[in-house]
């Protein structure tokens, strides 16, 4: 038992967190890398049935090694059915039939507002100019739910997003309803740390779960604002053999 | 009626310096030949339209090729940046490079009003993001019948489509499957469109969910074997992941990617 702890990363630690925080069953639109990986995950352990809707155009994509891309041919091939760009955005996400959008972040804030567009500099020249939106700004809005995946660092977690490319809370309590956003929101951060959610009275992201052996002070080095850790934080297991096992199989699959 | 000739002779009648052009397909299909081609053929001023413009635009970016850019997700997928898309917006590399932004959505809807001969698209979107402040092709509308507020995007016209797809008969009737990304809408909202081809057929029998252009929506095809790499033809091709992994150094670095260009672009004469 005690070998077995010392031999899973935070990296896979986080990834078994955000699989568990999927229900079997769900419709789940999930990004590249992390969301992914744990999509898949999830869907190799306890949510077999859970349904992965890929922004290409792949719904219930039942892929057996992870994709490097959005795109690649095994999401097509497995899928329940495959449709056009357009169709992915207008029919399914746009009118809520989707329950989790899973997404992750270049820089996120305390109402969970992601920036995945500049850093640094003014939007003409940024000092740092990232990829952009993708699907995130509708993902975010209309999803039932969302979940974010992300490693938690000074630099990741700031007070306010530069640039806000997919909302959260907005400015906090009462934005999602003011901007006209039908799906409830981020309902969990998770990074490889824990587990943050937002405080029901001021949408701002707590700590409220984390992992073994992470303790109050690790939190606080590595987050940009004033966080707030629980009194009593949820302490999260570590990964079972079977998570361990399934994921490590997606790894070598590659 | 599509004409059927080379892809050097497609590109030289079709694509012009100055024109608004969208190379599509998501991930798969896309038209990375046609792409060399223009660069090749040293096309200048172009507006370039994608929703994720990839390794393709970053080549062409990083040629000189293009004065605007209109995207919704400037990455490398699975790898990282596209790092000659960033020099060219950090540091003007090797010209200034304007961009309009969009979300996925609001690139999809674009097309979709452009095929559609509409002047603007609706839907649920934007909403409190800072991508309207940007351009002008973002709005709020009010719903005649609701009163509803939603966004208006602008369509797109581009002057030129390019797309690749599995199949085209010898009238130039184009048949693609698998993921297809917004590739009619792209043909059908542009004034002209070039399609290369992985396969010329006698007879081209339509498969179930393929997308069928007629040959009178289509200028030119072209027949372009392995047109679609280093991204894949389903049926034809697999994806050359390990080309993805590899064009991270080589772009990261001026030098590195002018070599690239003379010895892969400048130094053949067609795609091999």
């Amino acid at each position: 038992m005690s070998s077995e702890r010392s031999t899973y990363t935070s990296d896979e630690m986080m990834t078994v967190a955000a699989a568990r925080a999927l229900t079997d069953g769900a419709s789940c639109f999930v990004g590249i890398g992390l969301p992914s990986a744990a999509a898949n995950l999830a869907r190799a352990t306890h949510a077999p049935s859970l349904v992965l809707i890929y922004e290409s155009g792949a719904i219930g994509a039942k892929p057996d090694r992870l994709p490097l891309s959005i795109g690649d041919g095994i999401l097509a091939e497995t899928a329940d059915a495959v449709i056009s760009v357009p169709e992915i955005f207008n029919y399914w996400l746009q009118p809520g039939r989707i329950d989790v959008g899973f997404l992750g972040a270049a820089q996120i804030d305390k109402f969970g507002n992601i920036n995945t567009t500049i850093v640094g500099g003014d939007y003409d020249h940024p000092k740092v100019r990232l990829p952009g939106a993708g699907g995130a700004p509708e993902i975010a809005a209309s999803s039932r739910e969302v979940i974010v995946i992300v490693r938690q660092s000074k630099r990741t977690f700031v007070e306010r997003v530069e640039f806000v490319t997919s909302v959260g809370y907005g400015d906090g309590p009462g934005s999602r309803e003011r901007l006209g956003l039908r799906g409830k929101g981020p309902q969990k951060i998770i990074t490889d740390l824990g587990i943050l959610t937002p405080d029901p009275r001021t949408c701002e992201f707590t700590m409220t779960a984390l992992f073994e052996g992470v303790t109050r002070d690790n939190v606080i080095e590595r987050t940009g604002w004033d966080i707030q850790v629980a009194a009593e934080p949820e302490l999260i297991g570590p990964p079972t053999a079977a998570e361990l096992t399934a994921l490590r199989k997606f790894d070598a699959n590659k | 009626m599509a004409e059927i000739v080379s892809l050097a002779e497609a590109v030289a009648s079709a694509v012009h310096d100055g024109d608004m052009v969208a190379m599509e397909g998501f991930t798969h299909l896309i038209p990375f030949a046609a792409g060399h081609e223009v660069i090749r053929q040293r096309r200048r001023d172009l507006t370039l339209v994608r929703m994720t413009p990839d390794v393709i635009y970053d080549q062409l970016i990083g040629a000189g090729c293009v004065r605007k850019l209109i995207f919704s997700w400037g990455g490398n997928p699975g790898v990282g940046s596209l790092h000659r898309f960033r020099d060219a917006v950090e540091h003007d590399w090797p010209q200034p490079l304007e961009i309009e932004e969009h979300s996925h959505a609001g690139m999809a809807n674009r097309y979709v009003a452009g095929a559609s001969g509409l002047p603007f698209a609706v839907l649920r979107g934007y909403s409190g993001t800072g991508l309207a402040d940007q351009t002008s092709t973002i709005k709020p509308v009010t719903c005649p019948f609701t009163g509803e507020s939603l966004m208006a995007v602008a369509a797109l016209n581009p002057d030129v489509a390019i797309i690749h797809a599995q199949q085209a008969d010898r009238h130039g009737n184009v048949q693609l499957w698998g993921l297809a990304g917004v590739q009619k809408e792209a043909v059908l909202a542009s004034k002209r469109a070039i399609v290369t081809v992985e396969e010329i057929v006698d007879e081209l029998r339509p498969r179930p969910q393929a997308v069928i252009l007629p040959s009178w929506t289509v200028s030119y095809v072209a027949h372009v074997p392995g047109g679609a790499h280093p991204s894949y033809a389903a049926g034809y091709t697999e994806r050359d992941n390990d080309y993805y992994v590899a064009w991270d150094p080589i772009a990261r670095d001026r030098d590195s990617f002018q070599g690239w260009l003379d010895e892969n672009i400048f130094g053949t004469v067609t795609h091999q």
